[in-house]
């Protein structure tokens, strides 16, 4: 007597190889979805903005008419509040991770920073805006300036970089430590000679991401109030001046068709500079990738 | 001999003490842990920040309008003669996009993590998931862009009476712009599941989908529901895709292929404008703001909790 109808096996094993083989082929297409969509935006900026991507657009000033439109007030002004974000969310972000993860002790007051920190993370951008308008452009008297801009960047990819810092900070391995303390080194000794260097390729790349998403942002600048007609290019952190993202979105709200290719163009100028930065990280992590 | 040895080892001691009292080592050595303290504070200070200008700005604003009248209003008229100031529509406007927007991530990011963690090669997965990594570092004023002018028209040739601006294009632009967040945080819980467990389930004689979908899945639902939280809170203060291409009409009806108004929108609305500061609409974009800030404040507390409440430890 056999135990095992091979027919009814038979004719249900195909059935639920044959689900199988459809679920993964559906489940390959909402991937190659996905792949595609990226796909179709590059292509669409690319086609619309080429045509209109020059030197002089490089050069020139924002304008009435989409073929004297340029944008270099805003990539000067983009570039000078990255100079002023850099140096703010390094020092502020690196600093906690590195007291976070070295010196803090395990009680509620660090609890409650780590909580904060995750916390801050998902508050939307523009909240971030809000802060800035009252604190620094109104409250401290900075005006739409490029300091008050940078500031408020640097407070919205803290979080960010903390928790990349703390991540690079815990991958240095305990023995390097011992061993700097076996020397004869002191706690802070250990951290800034030891720890610091063996950690900064991870604190780069993840800073690099995080400082390229303060270059896309636009919510932030459009509530600080960030004007876009800017015909003089910033001459110092306390100056007026306009950004990439907020040039692109003038641009993409005026009602000529012409500027929707000046748009694009201005759009394709803002992905070379992230793609720029983010190759820069991506060299940074394959560089010194697996070190320990 | 031995009085030799001791000479020595006071010369050691008298260097170490030396090394210790030269410069600013010592004092460093204090100051350096309040110095980082401080860093780390600017954090927090930066929540308290956030909390009270927008609870100042909001309490003056409700000096002007009446509360109730603001959470129960069915009409935003913030310009009008007669302005009215009814945060429903906002609200109703927001919840629309988002929940396209979900629609279409849920099924689609859940897929591709399926996929990414269950069938996928190794090298396949490498190439796949930093480029779906690109799509989340797009920046969001892109996408607008891409909505309004290509998504938008092209709906139009399928759905010939959608409105220039209308809540189905944004919704399904931010559904693309969460898609790697339900994507890469699902793959993170699928894969985490221990193969023992997929490996006894092959052993029974299970498919892969079976094992994906009855095994896997279930044993990472808290953090693929986690993701999807934290995707819905993303979706809810996108600004730039719902200002493009979600127009500026805070209507209060279901209808997805007309004009709306999110309460991001809003604010960018107001700010672009020219309304005065000390006006009510100055303050309204602050209690709009508190507003759509205690809604993503709850989204992150549920999705720590669920995260932490429902976790599976293997």
């Amino acid at each position: 007597m056999a135990y095992i109808n091979h027919e009814v096996v038979e004719r249900q094993m195909t059935k639920r190889r044959t689900k199988n083989t459809v679920f993964k082929n559906l489940f390959l297409g909402a991937t190659l979805l996905a792949l595609l969509a990226l796909v179709v935006l590059m292509y669409r900026m690319i086609t619309q903005g080429a045509g209109y991507l020059s030197l002089d657009f490089l050069q020139n000033f924002s304008s009435r008419f989409p073929e004297k439109a340029g944008i270099s007030a805003g990539l000067v002004g983009s570039l000078a509040m990255l100079a002023v974000v850099t140096p703010v969310s390094l020092f502020l972000g690196v600093g906690a991770a590195i007291y976070l993860e070295e010196y803090a002790k395990k009680n509620k007051v660090t609890t409650f920073i780590q909580m904060n920190i995750s916390n801050l993370a998902g508050v939307p951008s523009i909240v971030f805006g809000l802060l800035g308008l009252t604190i620094f452009v109104r409250m401290l008297g900075m005006g739409k300036s490029i300091l008050a801009a940078g500031l408020t960047m640097s407070l919205l990819i803290l979080p960010v970089i903390i928790v990349a810092a703390q991540e690079a900070v815990r991958s240095v391995p305990g023995s390097l430590r011992e061993a700097s303390y076996g020397m004869g080194a002191t706690k802070w000794q250990t951290i800034y000679k030891v720890v610091l260097p063996a950690a900064i390729p991870g604190i780069l790349t993840g800073s690099i991401l995080a400082l390229s998403r303060a270059i896309g942002e636009t919510a932030p600048l459009v509530v600080i109030g960030i004007p876009v007609i800017v015909q003089f290019l910033p001459d110092g952190i306390l100056s007026e001046f306009t950004a990439l993202p907020m040039l692109i979105f003038d641009w993409a709200k005026r009602p000529q068709e012409e500027f929707q290719y000046v748009a694009a163009a201005g759009i394709l100028v803002l992905m070379m500079l992230l793609i720029f930065m983010n190759s820069i990280a991506v060299f940074i992590r394959n560089k010194f990738q697996n070190r320990y | 001999m031995v009085s030799q040895k001791r000479e020595k080892s006071l010369d050691v001691q008298q260097m170490i003490a030396d090394k210790k009292n030269k410069g600013l080592g010592r004092k460093a050595e204090k100051l350096v842990p309040t110095i980082l303290f401080i860093t780390a504070a600017v954090s927090v200070l930066t929540t308290i920040g956030i909390v009270f200008t927008l609870i100042f700005e909001t309490i003056e604003f409700f000096r002007r309008v009446s509360f109730w009248e603001y959470i129960t209003g069915t009409e935003w008229l913030p310009f009008a003669g007669e302005p009215s100031y009814g945060i429903l529509p906002l609200v109703l406007g927001t919840l629309k996009v988002t929940g396209i927007a979900i629609v279409v991530a849920v099924p689609l990011g859940l897929a591709v993590a399926i996929y990414l963690s269950e069938f996928a090669s190794d090298k396949v997965r490498r190439v796949i998931k930093p480029i779906l990594e690109v799509l989340a570092g797009v920046p969001t004023i892109v996408y607008g862009f891409f909505a309004l002018t290509f998504v938008t028209p092209m709906l139009q040739k399928i759905f010939p009476s959608l409105e220039i601006f209308n809540a189905l294009s944004p919704g399904l632009i931010i559904g693309l712009m969460i898609l790697p967040t339900i994507a890469s945080l699902s793959e993170d819980a699928l894969s985490s599941v221990p193969n023992a467990m997929r490996e006894g389930a092959l052993g029974l004689g299970s498919t892969k989908l079976e094992v994906a979908l009855k095994i896997i899945l279930p044993a990472a639902l808290s953090g693929v529901l986690a993701s999807v939280v934290l995707a819905m809170s993303r979706a809810i203060g996108e600004t730039m895709i719902v200002s493009l291409a979600g127009g500026s009409t805070p209507l209060f009806n279901f209808d997805v292929t007309g004009s709306i108004q999110t309460m991001t929108a809003y604010i960018v609305q107001v700010s672009t404008g020219d309304a005065g500061y000390g006006t009510t609409i100055y303050y309204s974009i602050y209690a709009v703001g508190f507003t759509l800030f205690i809604f993503t404040l709850i989204m992150n507390l549920i999705a720590s909790w669920i995260s932490k409440r429902f976790r599976e430890e293997y």
